[in-house]
């Protein structure tokens, strides 16, 4: 505790002296965070806010018409369609990942340490190339009248897939870029988890007989629950307001049928000019994020007491 | 279980990891091969459908001088390092201190604000993006550079804050107490002891929030609609694909080259890079 150490110290000096201390203390703290305070205030409370009361105005932002523009989405088919896009996207994606991530991070944990490195570099690439970039090159992947990935099937006598053009193969594009992008998170999240797991636990199971599957089940996997569950839900947050994908590969389309909450209110608000609906298209993921939020913080937290203890 | 059976196990075990991962590495690298390949081809072979289109024949960097030589290409770069070089700084800045302050100076509400720090992380840029293009061209700051200076730490100050009050609550309060006893007031704790101590966190927390930047998308398509003033990610996406026929080639190589910066970074602080990445979910 810091305030134990300056406790400790000036024992001997007067009260008013340890007074004086502790106000300019914390005079010093307000200070420093001061410019966090304004970020987190300005920035994100306060435009959250007014997201809700804008949400409530009609298109002109001259009226207020309450709930109106939720009950005008509710009923727009368009609109039910992106909500039932959206939870497909994130939550097949997100499964997605965890699955592809696990495999390739135990596969990771298995090679030698020497080669891991080079290998987890390569494995890593899609992560750090800008997504609205990388998507760029899928884009020209899925190229209909050029596309090098119809060529690959091609050669294994496939036949050619319409990958945007055909709304089905258009969500499915969509998810694969997004797996593409993501999948290599899960592996370095879930390969550090892996490396954090003593080795005498596996030693014992092995004296106990175990067999492979066994030492995933009863070892491994109990050891890394909470950082698999705070990387899911971490990343079904984002893969659930996820934009720049939908925007350079499909941009919404086939009629409407890829867009995800953050593209149609990107459409709905700064392109067509209707600030108040496109607040409450994207005002429609603050429920869902909550609840995400509220199990991360609790996993978050779960893991602090466990490091603590 | 027998011996031999076990040396097979694990031989087996080897095979199928190698086999994984070279597999995953073909896909994972196949999307920028086949990007770099495109930028390095002619138009008339890229037109060209008789022949493997993963492989180029007659490589040229005809594309990359093309784009390069594009005024409007270096005016996307030039406000991409801008923005970033600017919000890097302001980060750091803002983080740092504020970190320091939430480990070390326990104070009315900083657990509270500890918490607050982290959801705020959690908010997307999605769900902010229309009220803050409300708020952004109230000030008048719609189509310039400087909007984006002023909305980007919303992505990068809360996680670069969270990080770096995990590098700073491992550093052992001994240090403080001796620091203390010796008369160092809090500020010179922080940049005689903390700051030296948690480079590696203040590192990769630099790179994140560089990352961040230099990639942000949403709020450049948001607030920028006049090209001179785009950063590269949503400049090189809408711009570069105007008129009726794509240049494929120079679309692929300016996206390469967009993508270049935190590419080299990554080769080069790897390590840095993935504490960072990790940094959010272990060291909480």
């Amino acid at each position: 505790m810091a305030d134990g150490g300056a406790m400790a110290a000036p024992r001997a000096a007067a009260g008013g002296t340890m007074q004086r201390m502790a106000r300019r203390k914390s005079t010093v703290a307000f200070l420093l965070t001061l410019p966090l305070l304004a970020v987190i205030g300005g920035l994100v409370a306060w435009p959250a806010a007014y997201a809700m009361y804008l949400s409530t105005l009609n298109r002109r932002m001259t009226a207020f018409i309450g709930l109106e523009n939720f009950a005008i989405l509710l009923d727009n088919e368009t609109f039910r369609g992106v909500i039932w896009q959206s939870c497909f996207f994130a939550i097949t994606a997100v499964v997605l990942k965890a699955l592809i991530g696990f495999w390739l991070a135990h596969m990771l944990h298995h090679i030698p340490t020497k080669g891991q490195r080079l290998w987890r570099g390569m494995l890593l690439v899609p992560w750090v190339i800008p997504p609205a970039l990388s998507t760029l090159g899928w884009w020209w992947m899925f190229e209909p009248s050029y596309s090098s990935l119809n060529w690959l099937l091609a050669v294994f006598a496939v036949p050619a897939v319409p990958w945007l053009g055909e709304p089905w193969w258009a969500r499915v594009s969509v998810i694969i870029v997004n797996v593409w992008y993501g999948a290599p998170f899960f592996m370095i999240m879930y390969l550090a988890a892996l490396k954090s797991v003593p080795e005498q636990l596996y030693e014992a199971a092995d004296i106990d007989g175990a067999t492979g599957w066994q030492r995933l089940r009863y070892v491994t996997l109990p050891m890394m629950r909470n950082i698999i569950s705070i990387t899911v839900l971490f990343s079904l947050i984002v893969t659930f307001a996820n934009y720049d994908i939908v925007r350079v590969l499909t941009n919404g389309g086939p009629r409407d049928l890829t867009h995800v909450f953050a593209s149609y209110a990107f459409q709905v608000g700064v392109l067509s000019g209707n600030i108040p609906r496109g607040a409450a298209v994207s005002l429609f993921m603050f429920p869902l994020l909550a609840v995400i939020a509220y199990f991360v913080l609790r996993g978050i937290n779960e893991r602090t007491k466990e490091i603590g203890a | 279980m027998r011996i031999g059976s076990l040396k097979a196990e694990r031989r087996w075990a080897l095979w199928s990891a190698y086999v994984s991962l070279i597999i995953a590495a073909i896909v994972m690298l196949a999307p920028p091969f086949y990007m770099l390949v495109t930028a390095l081809k002619t138009s008339a072979e890229i037109a060209d459908q008789s022949g493997n289109p993963w492989i180029v024949l007659n490589p040229t960097l005809e594309n990359f001088a093309a784009i390069i030589g594009n005024p409007m290409f270096r005016g996307f770069f030039w406000n991409s390092i801008q923005v970033t070089v600017l919000v890097v700084i302001l980060t750091m800045l803002i983080s740092v201190p504020a970190a320091f302050a939430l480990s070390r100076m326990r104070f009315y509400g900083s657990q509270w604000l500890a918490t607050g720090v982290f959801l705020t992380y959690l908010v997307p840029d999605t769900l902010l993006f229309i009220p803050l293009y409300q708020i952004v061209g109230g000030l008048g700051l719609l189509n310039s550079t400087w909007g984006l200076v002023l909305v980007y730490p919303t992505l990068t100050v809360p996680f670069c804050t969270w990080i770096m009050i995990g590098y700073f609550a491992s550093i052992p309060k001994e240090l403080d107490e001796a620091a203390l006893i010796d008369g160092a007031g809090w500020l010179q704790m922080l940049w005689r002891i903390f700051i030296p101590v948690a480079l590696p966190g203040i590192i990769a927390a630099t790179i994140f929030a560089f990352t961040v930047s230099w990639a942000a998308f949403v709020y450049p398509t948001a607030f920028i609609t006049r090209p001179d003033e785009m950063p590269l990610t949503i400049g090189v996406v809408s711009q570069l694909i105007r008129g009726d026929t794509f240049a494929w080639g120079q679309l692929m190589a300016g996206a390469l080259l967009a993508a270049l910066p935190p590419v080299v970074v990554y080769a080069f602080l790897m390590d840095y890079y993935v504490a960072g990445l990790t940094a959010g979910a272990t060291k909480g």
